[in-house]
């Protein structure tokens, strides 16, 4: 289902998604056109999660994510033009070239840190929300990361000081299955996490968790408004899961777009690869999303080819951006390791 | 100007921290692990019940909120008591704190201190005696503070939680009832070194603890008419080399003093700069005194064996004139 949004809102959110949708892709094509070297991870088959989630946020809440950023970044209203040229190490990249795809952390918007350290963000997050509790300046601290994340020790430890101190901390868990864990709604167990259904963990510390099927934006905006209110009111950390099919694109190591992204895929996935179309028809949330706006007269085809196409322009001028951005000079390297006090 | 003993020294500082900064937090021990001067502390924790934070036994998630948390607008200081817990913590202070201003291009600052108490101890073996200082200096974006003195304690903690970089700031038991002179005000910047002993024969570098034992053999060998010029860069990161060289340009002699073990140690550092900025000025080659390349024991005579005592320094400082 839709979230319950006025349609200027859904249309912004689907522009969003399909912000992160084409902006992945080209980044995908751009990487086996050689055009920069570097490990990445895409966020697509989670524009469900993020979109709504971070919707729902406020200006100066901070947020903490992973690797798998680019989806948050630009959920956030980041520039895809200055996150391009970050993952390419290009000066005007948000960190100057420094971070890259693992690590962008647009500070303007709100990001405090995007680890590349499965787990790490957990106890950062639960930081910055004891500074918020002890400043009583009504922010919120979020953390975004994968299922993999709760295999870490860093992450009981961040569960058990958010719990007893209670932290205004969320922790958003996008179980987009890579190792399997629950890939049911309920429970399921993985080759590598004995606690299922996920939820236990957080559970086992006395968090209030919930599961949401990530591919549902409607689902995600309900249960993130109640828990992003309830944290705001002084009720502690929550814990959702968030739960995705593993997009096939993502069953190598180097990621393969096998259907770019279309409005008329929303309503026909024939033409797609027989082995990966059952994905586009049932668990891809930016095609449902599009589809649900349709079927509930929200809006019309024609209206959201134009939308498409919007994307697709600003995409193809982040990307003329990003490599007109020239490397930084030399000297950077040798900056920023420490600060002078201001 | 006023004696103090070291401890109280430190309990100032803390106290002053707290008075003037409501942003500072103290999270984890009371900053004397196991020594009496650890009850002193109650009286800060009941005066600043709000600030003063009692963590589980969590050194990864504690050090990584208060990383969070220093991120986020607050100046945490973390006490994780003694050095060997800070491997429990690795991936936060060295994988995170030491990387966020630079990963984010000088975005975010993680204004945290954490500290802890180093070396041999008497008793602590090999999992409760680490001196980390040695494998911190190899991690690019922490500053390391090793104080050996009242002043020195008090001047840099200050300095410590001022700064607007993450700073490991590390103490040693064996220091907490010496005396010394402190001034009511006096922050002592990070990065310069202070002269703890003037002479004109040799060099004896030393850092936080061995300080106080290389003024102990400087005293002795004065009776025998050696000058020993006693030299404590107090961090090592910031590094004061302009205040060492000038001394090894005066003596041309020189011993480094550690505590860390003498493989890529601290002495083994220092020495490396020393060459490369001023071979020439060197009358012999350079000493080092740190701790042998073994597991700490717990066995007494066994500690002392290994550790950088008097007897080594004396011996090192002898030989430097032969």
């Amino acid at each position: 289902m839709l979230p319950a949004l006025p349609k200027t809102q859904l249309l912004a959110q689907c522009r969003k998604m399909l912000l992160i949708r084409h902006f992945e892709e080209r980044l995908i094509g751009l990487h086996w056109e050689g055009r920069f070297r570097g490990h990445y991870h895409v966020y697509i088959g989670q524009e469900a999660t993020g979109v709504p989630a971070i919707s729902l946020l406020q200006p100066d809440d901070l947020l903490f994510s992973t690797h798998r950023n680019h989806g948050h970044i630009l959920a956030r209203g980041g520039d895809p033009g200055r996150l391009l040229a970050e993952i390419l190490g290009r000066r005007d990249g948000y960190n100057g070239g420094k971070g890259g795809s693992f690590h962008t952390s647009p500070r303007e918007l709100g990001f405090l840190q995007c680890s590349g350290v499965v787990g790490g963000i957990l106890p950062l997050g639960a930081g910055a929300a004891y500074a918020a509790k002890s400043r009583g300046t009504g922010q919120i601290a979020v953390c975004l990361f994968g299922d993999g994340a709760l295999e870490e020790g860093a992450v009981p430890e961040a569960f058990n000081l958010a719990s007893l101190w209670k932290l205004p901390v969320l922790f958003l868990c996008e179980n987009n299955g890579k190792y399997g864990a629950g890939n049911a709604v309920g429970a399921a167990q993985s080759a590598t996490m004995a606690a299922y259904p996920l939820t236990d963990l957080p559970a086992a510390y006395k968090i209030p968790v919930q599961q949401v099927d990530g591919i549902d934006a409607g689902a995600v905006h309900d249960a993130l408004s109640e828990s992003i209110v309830a944290i705001r009111a002084g009720g502690g950390p929550r814990f959702i899961e968030t739960r995705t099919v593993r997009w096939p694109g993502s069953a190598t190591n180097w990621p393969v777009v096998k259907a770019p992204t279309t409005v008329e895929l929303a309503r026909d996935v024939s033409q797609v690869p027989e082995d990966v179309r059952g994905w586009y028809r049932d668990s891809d949330p930016v095609l449902r999303f599009m589809r649900e706006l349709v079927e509930s007269g929200q809006a019309g085809t024609g209206e959201l080819r134009v939308l498409n196409q919007s994307v697709v322009e600003q995409i193809a001028a982040a990307v003329d951006f990003a490599f007109d951005s020239p490397y930084p000079e030399l000297a950077e390297a040798e900056t920023d390791v420490f600060a002078e006090n201001r | 100007m006023r004696q103090l003993a070291y401890h109280e020294a430190k309990l100032e500082a803390l106290r002053e921290l707290m008075e003037e900064d409501d942003r500072v937090h103290l999270i984890g021990g009371t900053f004397f692990s196991l020594s009496p001067h650890r009850l002193k502390f109650a009286a800060i924790e009941d005066a600043y019940p709000d600030r003063v934070a009692a963590p589980p036994i969590s050194e990864l998630g504690f050090c990584g909120l208060a990383t969070g948390a220093a991120m986020a607008g607050l100046r945490p200081v973390v006490d994780l008591t003694t050095g060997s817990f800070l491997f429990e913590a690795w991936p936060q202070v060295c994988n995170e704190a030491a990387n966020v201003l630079y990963m984010s291009g000088g975005q975010v600052r993680a204004p945290v201190v954490f500290h802890m108490l180093h070396g041999l101890r008497g008793g602590g073996a090999a999992q409760h005696s680490a001196s980390p200082q040695a494998m911190l200096w190899n991690c690019p974006g922490l500053e390391i503070v090793l104080p050996s003195s009242p002043r020195d304690v008090k001047g840099l903690l200050k300095s410590a939680v001022a700064s607007d970089n993450p700073t490991v700031f590390i103490d040693h038991s064996g220091l907490f009832d010496i005396e010394g002179a402190v001034p009511e005000a006096d922050h002592i910047p990070l990065g310069q070194a202070d002269v703890k002993r003037h002479g004109a024969d040799v060099t004896v570098i030393g850092t936080s603890f061995t300080v106080q034992r290389a003024l102990a053999v400087a005293e002795t060998l004065a009776s025998e008419g050696i000058g020993v010029e006693v030299v404590d860069p107090r961090t090592l990161v910031p590094f004061d080399l302009d205040t060492v060289m000038a001394s090894v340009e005066k003596t041309g002699r020189v011993v480094v003093v550690d505590e860390t073990h003498q493989s890529c140690g601290v002495a083994a550092e220092i020495a490396a700069r020393i060459v490369e900025s001023g071979f020439d000025k060197l009358k012999g080659p350079i000493r080092r005194v740190s701790t042998l390349d073994v597991p700490v024991p717990y066995s007494p005579p066994l500690e002392a064996h290994i550790g950088p005592s008097e007897e080594r320094i004396t011996r090192a400082v002898r030989e430097s004139l032969e």
